[in-house]
Order: structure tokens, then sequence, then C-alpha cells
């Protein structure tokens, strides 16, 4: 006998390993479940990290705009309104009023990593005969490249761009016929125009951006736009972007501004990411359910079998406590034995699975995030769940009535 | 009093399915003292209520009425943690059948009661044990299972686990009743010679005539009550 182990820990055990049949089988039960719950949960939570970053990479987290303007209706004289009929303003482009007091007040809050003023609005780009629509941004490459990974998405030249550069998509260079270091025309439809040298060249992924899109520089934009000095919106990221509609909220309480989050601007993906997130909880509970369910038909099937000899530890002086922790105890050692093993296994499939699912190229099909926590949590959860498992089974023991027991 | 009596019984009564029609009282009121040192025999037919009133003496069960007392202690007045205490440091037990835990080694059994009253095994626990599996001849088999052993040396595990606590009484149900007639004898020596030399109180239930004939003291329960209870002189020669 182990002098460092409690009496208790000595009789689980040895019970354990007297039934070393049962004892292995639920623990591979166990470690099945825990395997399943480990490589859903790796699966998945890269997944959504790949969406999320995808979605992400290319949006900022918080975007602030000037209010809306309303048309306001005639003064009201008793109960009769003058203007009974009141359309819409049509929304000219407006700079955020004082946004450079507005960036220096979000600069100073704590969940804010990045702030970066934007000027967008709408423009031709001309070459020889050619023109082309397309959405203007004008950016400070400073705080942009920070905020939006666009630096990422070069395949030509840079996205440090000057007062006189432009960056242009792929579609749009090869529509255009342009290549780096080329010149274009960018006009407005006020007529203000520049020319402009092609200093790099990005490829979102997406047709759409890389045709329509256009980057210049801040001052650049402003000029065409004429909005000299202004900005069209506040773009920021903050630390954890799953808070970005409680910070953009509070923004708006400070600011009077109209703050949207990205939560908000993609409802829709953020609720698949929610559905995704439910199914793998629903998942990690029936399993988790039919890995307690295991653990207690064992202990049961236990307690009817050592029935004796527990009423024989009973009448030589064993309390009704320690014989509930015995079954406590084996609750607990079978579930983190099986999450150990478990997680193991789960690893070598995550890693099996690596290797076959590809992409034609050779990249990984999904991008599987190893979170080293996961295994503690499943560890820690499997015995939590071993060890209410047993509760039922243990205190069915600890209720043994010793002369009946012993009698059998 | 200089010492307490080692178990008074005061009108035990003990009855099952209490409060319903199906009531049946089992012991009608039950006196009885014993006495350090005293080696009784319980015998009686079956049904007679003999293991109802092991379980009662061995704080197994409680009584429906009566007052039990063991080493002076009166165990109605004690709560179910503080009745394990009293009937793992007071009362040995001996059964006749599924004594041991066939997971554990002789000597480990020997250690159990000790083990679950200190928490954690030690050195002086080892030597108890060891110095008991000795006293009862089977130091050679102490390392073995307990399901290795054979009947009879399982019998005598089982009185050296029930005397590792140094318990004022030991309860034997039966303790050579699953054995053949020569363990049987070794079995019940070892009985009688740990009484002698340690003082310790017996009270043996058993079938048997010819055991019973041995023993100092012959209580015999009829339906529930105590039919005849005298003294019996052991012959010296049949002691041995």
């Amino acid at each position: 006998m182990n002098p460092l182990l409690p009496f208790e820990w000595i009789l689980a055990t040895r019970f354990m390993r007297e039934g070393l049949m049962q004892t292995l089988l639920i623990i591979s039960g166990v470690a099945l479940g825990v395997s399943v719950i480990v490589f859903i949960s790796a699966l998945i939570s890269g997944l959504q990290s790949n969406l999320f970053r995808r979605t992400l990479d290319y949006q900022a987290q918080i975007v602030i705009r000037p209010p809306e303007e309303i048309a306001r209706t005639l003064h009201t004289e008793g109960d009769v309104d003058w203007a009974t009929l009141v359309q819409p303003r049509a929304q000219r482009l407006r700079s955020v009023d004082q946004w450079q007091t507005v960036r220096k007040l979000l600069e100073k809050m704590p969940e804010v990593v990045v702030v970066a003023p934007v000027v967008a609005g709408a423009g031709f780009v001309l070459r020889g005969n050619a023109d082309k629509a397309v959405n203007m941004t004008g950016i400070e490459p400073e705080s942009y490249l920070r905020l939006i990974a666009l630096q990422a998405q070069m395949v030509a030249g840079s996205a440090e761009l000057g007062s006189d550069d432009i960056l242009i998509g792929t579609e749009l260079g090869n529509s255009l016929g342009v290549g780096l270091g080329d010149k274009l025309i960018l006009q407005t439809a006020s007529k203000a125009s520049a020319t402009l040298t092609v200093s790099g060249i990005f490829d979102f992924g997406n047709k759409g951006i890389n045709e329509r899109s256009v980057y210049v520089a801040l001052r650049t934009a402003q000029s065409l736009l004429n909005l000299p000095g202004g900005a069209t919106s506040i773009e920021l990221n903050v630390v954890k972007p799953f808070d970005a509609e409680i910070v953009a909220q509070s923004i708006s309480a400070q600011t009077g501004l109209d703050v949207q989050s990205w939560i908000v601007l993609n409802a829709q993906f953020f609720s698949a990411l929610q559905a995704q997130s439910m199914s793998n909880f629903i998942i990690r509970f029936f399993v988790g359910l039919t890995a307690a369910l295991g653990i207690a038909s064992v202990l049961v099937v236990s307690v009817v079998q050592k029935s004796k000899e527990i009423g024989i530890l009973r009448a030589t002086g064993t309390t009704r406590g320690q014989i509930l922790r015995l079954f406590l105890l084996q609750g607990a050692v079978m579930g983190c034995l099986g999450s150990l093993v478990g997680s193991a296994a789960g690893w070598a499939f995550l890693m099996a699975w690596r290797g076959i699912a590809k992409n034609a190229n050779g990249t990984p099909l999904f991008v599987i995030e190893f979170d080293p926590m996961l295994f503690l949590w499943a560890a820690l959860g499997a015995t939590l769940v071993g060890t209410l498992a047993a509760v039922f089974p243990a205190r069915t023991a600890a209720k043994l009535d010793p002369a009946v027991a012993i009698r059998g | 009093m200089a010492e307490p009596q080692t178990l008074r019984l005061e009108g035990i009564r003990k009855a099952y399915g209490v409060g319903t029609k199906a009531a049946t009282e089992v012991l009608h009121g039950i006196d009885l003292d014993i006495q350090r040192g005293e080696f009784t025999a319980l015998i009686g037919p079956s049904g007679s209520g003999k293991s109802t009133l092991l379980n009662l003496i061995g704080l197994l069960d409680r009584p429906t009425s009566g007052r039990l007392f063991i080493t002076g202690v009166e165990a109605a007045k004690l709560d179910d943690a503080a009745l394990t205490r009293l009937r793992a440091t007071a009362v040995g037990f001996v059964f006749q059948f599924h004594n041991l835990l066939p997971a554990f080694t002789a000597q480990e059994n020997v250690m159990l009661p000790l083990l679950a009253a200190r928490g954690r095994p030690d050195a002086v626990m080892q030597e108890r044990a060891a110095s008991l599996i000795a006293a009862v001849g089977l130091t050679q088999w102490a390392g073995h299972l307990a399901n290795d052993l054979s009947g009879g040396q399982q019998q005598r595990v089982a009185i050296a686990r029930a005397l590792i606590m140094q318990p004022a009484l030991v309860l034997a149900d039966e303790p050579t009743g699953n054995l053949d007639t020569q363990s049987a004898d070794g079995v019940f020596d070892l009985l009688r010679q740990v009484n002698r030399d340690s003082g310790t109180s017996f009270l043996i239930v058993t079938h048997d005539p010819r055991l019973a004939q041995r023993c100092d003291r012959i209580i015999e329960l009829v339906d529930g009550k105590i039919a005849s209870d005298r003294p019996n002189k052991v012959e010296s020669a049949k002691e041995t």
C-alpha cells in the first residue's frame, strides 16, 4: 500500500483494478466522447476564427458616421401640422463634425486599438477612352493599414501610398490595361480630377471589390470630394471584437454620432457564428451526458457487485462518508483518465485530419485552431462529469444497510 | 464499578415492518450482560433471532425499544458517525461468508479497520497487522490475495482483522460453519487462545453443539426469547 495515498484512494484504485474490464471499457467510452468533443471543438473554432478573420480583415470593427440629416417639419400650432407630407432628405456627403477631436477622444479609450479617419466617395478612373466607376477610399496609411490587413492583400507594389499614388484591384488593372507605375486619372462627379500613379495592386479574392475599389491618400480624397480637412467616417478596431457593439453604444452615447459595429453590420454572419457555437455546445452537452450515463451505469453495477464488500467495510468501521467518497472518487478518476486518453486521441485525429483534408494546392482545407486550454477544460469537465455521475451510485452505496449487505 | 460491563442489554425488542400490517416482532425483550473476558456461545434454532440479536449488538442495526450499552456507552444516544466509530473501536466481527475483500492481501485485509480509522497507512499499522497475521499463523501467506487462501485461512485472517482495533467484544457469526472439521477446530482453538491471551470477550453464534460445549457460557435463544442461560464447565481435555 502506498503510504502517500489516503484510505479512499487505496480502495478506489483496488476496486477499479479488480473490475479492470469494466473500468477500461468505461474509460474508452469517456475517451471516445472527449476525443469527439476535442475534434469538433477544434474544427469549429478553427472554422469560426477563419471566417471571422476573413470578415474582419476587410472591414473595421466600428464605423462612425455623421448623423443622418433629417427633414424637420414646420412648427406646429395647436393640433394643426403645417406640413402634412414630409420627404426624407437626400443625404449629401458630409464630414464627421470635429472628427479630430472625436479621434483624440477615441484614442484615449482603453478598449480601442486603432482609429483611422476615412474619406470615401464615388468617382471614375479614366485612361484613354476607357472609364470605370469606382468607390474611392481616402486613407491615412499609418493608421488605416493597422486597421485593415491591406498590405497582406497586395500582389504588386506597396500599400504605403503617397498623395499622388493610387492602389487598384487586379480586375480594374486588367480591364484598364494598367500596371504598377502607370498613371490614371481619378475624377469625381463634380469634375475635380487628379492624375495618380499606380503604386500598388491588391487582390481581395473578390471580383467586385477588385474591380470597384481604389485607395488614395486621405488628402487626395478630401480635395477630390471637396471636403477639405474632413473625414466621412472614422473607423476603429477594439481589443475584443465581440465587445464591439458595447463599445459602439458607449461611443454613440458620448458623441451623439452614428456609430455602428461589425456585429450589427454583419448581423447574418454573426448569427451564423452563434448558431455554430450553439451546435457545438449541443454536441458537447450530449456527448458529456452520454459519458456521464456510462460512468453512472458502470458504478451502479459496481455498487451491486460490491455490496457485500461495502457491508464488510461498514461493519469494520468505514464511515458512510468514506464509502461515498470512495465511489465519487472512482467516477472522478474514470472521467479524468478517460479525458486524458480522449485528448490524446482527439489530438491524433486532428493531426490525421489535417494531413488528409487538403485543398487542390496542398494548403489545409480547414484551419484547425489548437487551443491547449481546450484539453485542460476537457479534463476538468470530464472529471466533474465523472464525479457528478457517481453521486447517485455513491449515495446508494453509502446508504447500504451493512446488516443486509453482509447477509446478501 | 471499576470497569464497565462489556455488553449490557435491557429489554431489547426488535420488530420489522413497524407501522404496517405485516409488522412482526423478532426479539421480545432480551436482557443480557456479558463481562470482560467471557467466552459465550449463542445457540438456537433457525429463525430464533440469533442473527438479529448479533446485528443489534454489533451496532449494525438499532433496536425498536430497549437499551443497549457497549463498554458502558449507550448506543441509542449516538448519531450514525459516532455509532460507526464505536463499532470500529469496540466491536470486532467474524462472519461466516464473504469475510474478506478479495482485491486485498491477507495483511491488507487485517489493516483495513485501522486504515479506515486513521485515513492513511503507516508503519505502525503494518507492524501491528503483521504481528496479528503471525499470531494466527499465516506469516507466509501475508502477501497473498484473500481469494488465494483456503476457507480456514480466510477465517484466521478475519479473526486477526477483528482484533486489530483491540475491541472489547468480538462477535462471530458461525465462524466455522463453512469449514471442515479439522479447520473448524483450528479456528476455534485460535478464538479461545486469543480470549485467554487478551481478555477479549467473545460471543459466538453457532449451530454446532460440539463447539458450544467448548464455551464458558451457553445462551439459548428460542422464538426471540432467552430460553436458557447457563455456565458451562469446559472439559480441559477437549480444549486442546
